[in-house]
């Protein structure tokens, strides 16, 4: 038997799915993002924690009546032994798979695995058992804490659920998380050692104590109007990124057999890069060297020409930082043709506008947006752009999605830690 | 003290019904954990229940040799009449 079947195939996205604080599936939240809604709401603390004030915690991007969807799809027995990360999962997995139409069988199951980005894990979960402790004692903490709280039980469920016999992991990488999870298992099937992948990315912690520890680290947005507007890349009021929710999987196949049984493509996976800055513990290395070179080593790969690209889904967060030093590093890497008096410039959007930060489902996310983007000819907003920053002056497609006929696109997602991961994705024709 | 046997039937089986996710009615004293579809971790779960609700100390290898709900009502019974 041939154990690592190499061969120079392609790597295309045949499913996808997801819950995020705009919808509870992919296509409504596609929709939603077109149309520019926000998925920020105020932030409320939990009852029991009614005589708290958050200093800098106003405004969160939430998941919303996820309950009879969970239900729906999750067994009863499975919804008490997981955290709300691994729920979103396996939601967004069921959407992915049941898009792909893909059968699992004692044939393909061994190559067919699961990697999920996850940036924390299950906090709640942590959280909750240490007041149950500190309260009850030793003997009431549950059993089931250790299982629910670690970060590879998405994976470890998802496999479970769909019988994924073939690689599982967990990629902790901070914001970069499922970019590199999606990044890892294309790298997986273009070198042939499985023929396809559930992979995404998943997170749930907009906790007290989460929104108490980004809030200290000035890391937040300060927006004081309507929450809506809160999330503001690129803006020149921008204060912070808002916390969101959410997941994103997708189900990724070596496009020889996807063409085989006749499968819809999103979109072909064309390159992946990872670097590390190498620079601080949560900052940018200020001019964005790092990213740079996760650009170029990506395109690379790619052998595209720097024209090809016509979009970037941007990681701009929203934070001062992070937007200046992306919008530097795309005009290093594109030069004349990020400029936006140029003909068929590219165009660069923050869907985070939108959607809020979902730190480890991020990434996942946002190469389904691509992906979408792609298959569609659609590109969505960046909202919130009102006031003009001179650091920030590139094409961010201010507020109303645009068609845009354009056949590369990337996806850019950057970690504390110095985590740079980019994809390069392809329009499928 | 005395209890009657049905009072911690009922209550273990409630117990039993609420952490296995599932209708008291299906927890009939012949099944067995296994049948239930509880694991290891679920029989610790409901043990520890057991211990914090009837205010008893459950050996570890008298909770390994449950096997049916019967068992879990006939050691509890036992331990709260102690």
């Amino acid at each position: 038997m041939n154990i690592c079947k190499k061969q120079d195939d392609g790597v295309v996205i045949t499913g996808i799915g997801a819950v995020s604080p705009l919808a509870n599936d992919f296509y409504t939240t596609w929709d939603r993002l077109l149309a520019g809604v926000s998925g920020v709401q105020s932030y409320v603390v939990p009852p029991e924690l009614a005589s708290y004030e958050p200093r800098w915690a106003r405004v969160a991007a939430l998941v919303k009546n996820i309950d009879e969807k969970l239900t729906s799809i999750v067994p009863p027995a499975t919804l008490r032994k997981t955290d709300r990360f691994v729920h979103f999962a396996l939601i967004a997995g069921h959407e992915a798979m049941t898009d792909a139409g893909i059968s699992v069988t004692a044939e393909n199951t061994h190559r067919f695995g699961t990697y999920v980005g996850v940036g924390i894990g299950g906090l709640s979960t942590v959280c909750d058992g240490m007041v149950q402790f500190l309260k009850e004692g030793e003997k009431t903490v549950s059993p089931f804490l250790i299982p629910r709280t670690i970060s590879n039980e998405a994976a470890s469920w998802l496999s479970m659920q769909w019988n994924l016999q073939g690689p599982s992991l967990a990629l902790v990488n901070a914001c970069s998380s499922s970019a590199d999870a999606i990044g890892l298992s294309y790298r997986m099937i273009k070198n042939g050692y499985v023929d396809a992948m559930l992979t995404g990315g998943t997170e749930a912690t907009v906790v007290p104590l989460a929104m108490a520890a980004f809030g200290n680290m000035r890391a937040l947005s300060q927006w004081k109007g309507n929450p809506g507007q809160a999330s503001r890349p690129f803006d020149a009021q921008r204060t912070g990124f808002v916390m969101g929710e959410g997941a994103a999987m997708l189900v990724l196949e070596k496009k020889s057999l996807a063409l085989q049984r006749g499968a819809r493509i999103y979109a072909e996976i064309v390159g992946y890069s990872a670097t590390s800055d190498a620079y601080h513990v949560t900052a940018m290395q200020p001019e964005g060297k790092g990213a740079e070179a996760a650009i170029r080593l990506a395109l690379e790969e790619a052998h595209g020409n720097l024209t090809d690209i016509g979009y970037i889904n941007a990681h701009g967060t929203g934070t001062p930082m992070n937007d200046a030093i992306e919008t530097l590093v795309i005009k290093k890497v594109f030069g004349d043709h990020a400029a936006i008096h140029k003909k068929n410039h590219l165009l660069v959007s923050s869907t985070k506008s939108m959607t809020g930060h979902l730190l480890g489902g991020a990434g996942a996310l946002e190469i389904a947006f691509t992906a979408q983007a792609l298959k569609s000819q659609k590109v969505p907003a960046t909202i919130n752009l009102e006031f003009d920053d001179p650091n920030c002056d590139l094409d961010y497609v201010k507020n109303v999605a645009r068609d845009h006929s354009f056949t590369h696109a990337l996806s850019n997602s950057f970690g504390f830690g110095g985590a740079n991961a980019v994809v390069v994705l392809k329009r499928f024709s | 003290m005395q209890f009657s046997k049905e009072d911690t039937k009922a209550k273990v089986v409630t117990i039993i019904a609420e952490k296995l996710s599932m209708p008291e009615s299906t927890v009939k004293p012949e099944v067995t954990f296994k049948d239930l579809g509880a694991d290891s971790l679920d029989i610790v779960e409901i043990i520890m229940n057991f211990e914090e609700t009837f205010g008893v100390e459950i050996k570890d290898e008298d909770a390994q040799a449950i096997k049916t709900i019967n068992d879990a009502i006939e050691l509890i019974h036992t331990a709260r009449t102690k």
